[in-house]
């Protein structure tokens, strides 16, 4: 038995990458909880808008890095990301003055504006394979680990080694900062309040003398800088593919609806469930085991419960058992 | 337009006439993918076939001067049926007498059992690899030029084992190629003492693969062998492994080898080691130096084109007639030892020397050697990184 190890190995394949994973999702799903809750429909177009986002921060870094700026050992994205932040955000204020202003004067039922976000789904995956190609993009930079597994190994003498990146630090931290910002603006500023009252009642919110267009256009602006933000730390902790966005809409539509649709902290909830049951259901235990039980118990198998192939089929299981058993999630979002 | 017409038959009659008075003709399929995924590099393989023939009509001594031309159809290399249709029509409407090709193991699978078969035409494949080709029926008339993908997993055995590797994980892309290899790599390493540990696919095109890595690391292992694609999912499996400390050696069959991979990792894979189809022998390049700049010797299965396409045509001379029936035994007498050398632009010289009722042993652009059910033993360019270089270490 050596517990130590064990948990070593747990964290560096199984806690670690988990975290990073669940701090991605919860910003995207941050989003589309947003979009629910205030603008009243599922916004399918949101991994899209995570890709154009990080694209725009792509392109700012390679104008950055060929400029010879850096940020020493922290990726330069970082400093590249007002601009994805301020482009995403005037191209999802057009699509709004252009297309979804146009339903929502109409009173259209939320199952069209559902429809339509698909159509602006369809043209900004498009138009973001257009400028930057399918393929994948390199642009991180700067330190890649903040310990490597040699150093790690050096530094305590353990049999396992443990690797923290740097782009795993920086996405949970900023994962912090977001949320914190984020409820801190909801909860105490006059905007965020009114976008509360806003959500919570329509028609009061209107009495009260709300001004829709400004609550509207605010929510936007939030949620472009959420799929910016997640969106580039998914590109940077992995690597950007436009693609790869288009499949995250699944795992992100799973943990908005687990923790509650139209609820930021059930968003951030589900976030994590989907993140580690997607992560421990798929993970081989073998190694973990043979350190943590007797030897006569060592385990013969690589006892994983789903091939890494199904690592989606968790989130779709998720999903089902959530809306069979609580349909409003579990932190009573908006009930469908 | 009457009158034009009755010229240009008569013409052609005469012509026909003329030719059947002088020499005869004999006419060789070459059916490649002209349309389709590896629609680039069919039409250096076409040339090739094409160079090999025009080599031998020019020497004027095959079976007392006969001339070969070549009829080409499209295999498509995707769609069976339209490769079966094509092959039909080469062999019962255009009256070919050998086939060269097909080029994807799937179409020329679906050719062999449909046509070849059934009208006992012989057909050399210049690049199919599937291993499931050495155990179709064929009767002996299917031949390829090209190693089975079989040979490549005894081969990686043989380098591991070699380096005194015994225990080793693997990942395989998720298709034909890479679970094919896979297998036949998993089967032979086994056979030859040692353990695989885990035989897990990867997808392609994904953005995150430390899932995959995290159970192939629990399986453990010396080394992990990646049979993907470096422009792929396999690149991210080895940054995966790399990040994570699971594996800091690899083992990359040809999907993976690549100047791309020197870009992506350098010196973080040395120690690694690898191998993918290629030869020393003099032979390739003679075959370049003869096609000049006409089209791209180089180009992937050109060289085994040219030798498929010059098999069909010694074997013919050997059985002294063209019929498939007669020549298809003799392939393997050609190709192999015992007998004299012959090498690209010696196709001459071997029609005389089979005229006299000699042997040759032809080697041809690819060191050809045939073996088991009639197809090439294989050679391979055996590499390992070093200061994050590809170099050669040797052939086999």
């Amino acid at each position: 038995m050596d517990l130590l190890n064990a948990l070593i190995v747990f964290s560096n394949f199984v806690f670690i990458p988990a975290l990073a994973y669940g701090s991605q999702l919860a910003l995207g799903a941050l989003g589309v909880t947003l979009i629910y809750g205030i603008l009243r429909f599922s916004n399918f177009a949101h991994g899209d808008t995570m890709a154009f986002g990080a694209m725009i921060t792509v392109l700012a870094t390679w104008w950055l890095q060929s400029l010879g700026v850096s940020l020493g050992p922290f990726p330069t994205a970082i400093l590249a990301l007002p601009f994805g932040i301020i482009i995403c955000s005037l191209f999802i204020l057009a699509t709004d003055r252009f297309v979804y202003r146009f339903y929502r004067n109409q009173k259209a039922k939320p199952v069209i504006l559902v429809i339509v976000s698909m159509g602006i789904m369809f043209i900004m995956n498009g138009l973001v394979r257009f400028i930057i190609g399918p393929n994948d993009q390199r642009f991180a930079d700067g330190e890649r680990f903040i310990i490597s597994v040699r150093e790690f190994k050096q530094l305590t003498g353990l049999r396992e080694g443990l690797a923290f990146k740097t782009t795993q630090g920086i996405t949970i931290i900023t994962a912090i900062l977001v949320v914190l910002i984020l409820f801190w603006f909801l909860n105490k500023t006059r905007t965020g309040k009114s976008m509360r009252a806003y959500s919570d009642n329509e028609d009061l919110a209107l009495l009260s003398g709300i001004n829709p267009e400004k609550v509207v256009t605010v929510t936007w602006l939030i949620v472009a800088a959420l799929a910016t933000v997640a969106g580039t730390l998914y590109g940077l902790d992995k690597s950007f593919k436009p693609f790869v966005y288009f499949q995250l809409l699944l795992p992100i539509f799973a943990s908005a609806i687990v923790g509650g649709l139209g609820n930021p902290i059930g968003a951030i909830a589900g976030g994590f469930i989907v993140a580690f049951s997607e992560v421990t259901i798929t993970y081989a235990w073998k190694k973990v085991l043979k350190y943590s039980l007797p030897e006569s118990l060592e385990p013969t198998t690589l006892m994983q419960l789903l091939s890494t192939d199904y690592k989606f089929a968790v989130s779709f299981v998720i999903l089902i058992v959530v809306l069979l058993f609580r349909p409003t999630g579990l932190f009573r979002g908006k009930a469908f | 337009m009457k009158k034009l017409l009755a010229v240009t038959a008569a013409t052609a009659l005469m012509a026909s006439t003329a030719f059947a008075g002088g020499h005869s003709n004999i006419k060789i399929g070459v059916i490649l993918g002209f349309t389709g995924p590896i629609e680039s590099l069919t039409p250096p393989m076409g040339d090739g076939a094409e160079f090999a023939m025009k080599e031998v009509t020019d020497s004027g001594k095959l079976l007392g001067g006969a001339s070969v031309t070549s009829v080409r159809a499209d295999s498509t290399c995707i769609d069976a049926a339209a490769a079966t249709a094509a092959a039909e029509r080469l062999i019962t409407s255009d009256g070919v007498k050998g086939i060269m090709g097909a080029d994807c193991s799937g179409v020329t699978g679906a050719i062999l059992a449909n046509v070849a078969l059934a009208n006992g035409v012989v057909m050399i494949s210049p690049s199919a690899t599937s291993p499931g080709l050495s155990t179709a029926e064929d009767n002996g008339l299917f031949f390829r030029t090209a190693p089975s993908d079989a040979r490549q997993g005894v081969v990686m055995t043989e380098v591991l084992m070699e380096q005194g590797i015994k225990e080793v994980a693997v990942t395989y892309t998720n298709n034909d190629y890479g679970k094919g290899l896979a297998d036949s790599f998993a089967a032979a390493f086994e056979a030859a003492g040692g353990t695989v540990t885990i035989n897990a696919s990867h997808e392609d095109g994904k953005a995150d693969y430390s899932a995959e890595v995290g159970a192939l690391a629990a399986a453990g292992g010396d080394r992990l062998v990646v049979a993907g694609y470096v422009d792929q999912g396999g690149s991210g499996i080895v940054r995966a492994a790399l990040d994570s400390g699971a594996f800091d050696t690899f083992h990359f069959p040809d999907g993976m080898i690549g100047t791309k991979l020197e870009e992506n990792f350098g010196s973080e894979i040395d120690g690694s080691t690898g191998q993918h189809p290629g030869t020393d022998s003099p032979g390739a390049a003679k075959f370049a130096d003869m096609v000049g700049g006409a089209f791209d010797a180089t180009s992937p299965f050109t060289p085994e084109s040219y030798d498929a396409a010059a098999l069909i045509m010694l074997a013919m001379q050997a059985a002294g007639s063209a019929e498939p029936g007669d020549y298809k035994s003799k392939v393997m007498d050609v190709a192999n030892a015992p007998g004299e050398m012959i090498y690209p632009g010696e196709l001459g010289k071997a029609l005389d020397i089979l005229a006299s009722g000699g042997e040759i042993d032809y080697v041809g652009a690819t060191a050809v050697e045939l073996i088991g059910p009639g197809e090439s033993a294989g050679n391979y360019r055996q590499i390992e990184v070093s200061g994050g270089k590809i170099s050669t270490v040797k052939y086999r």
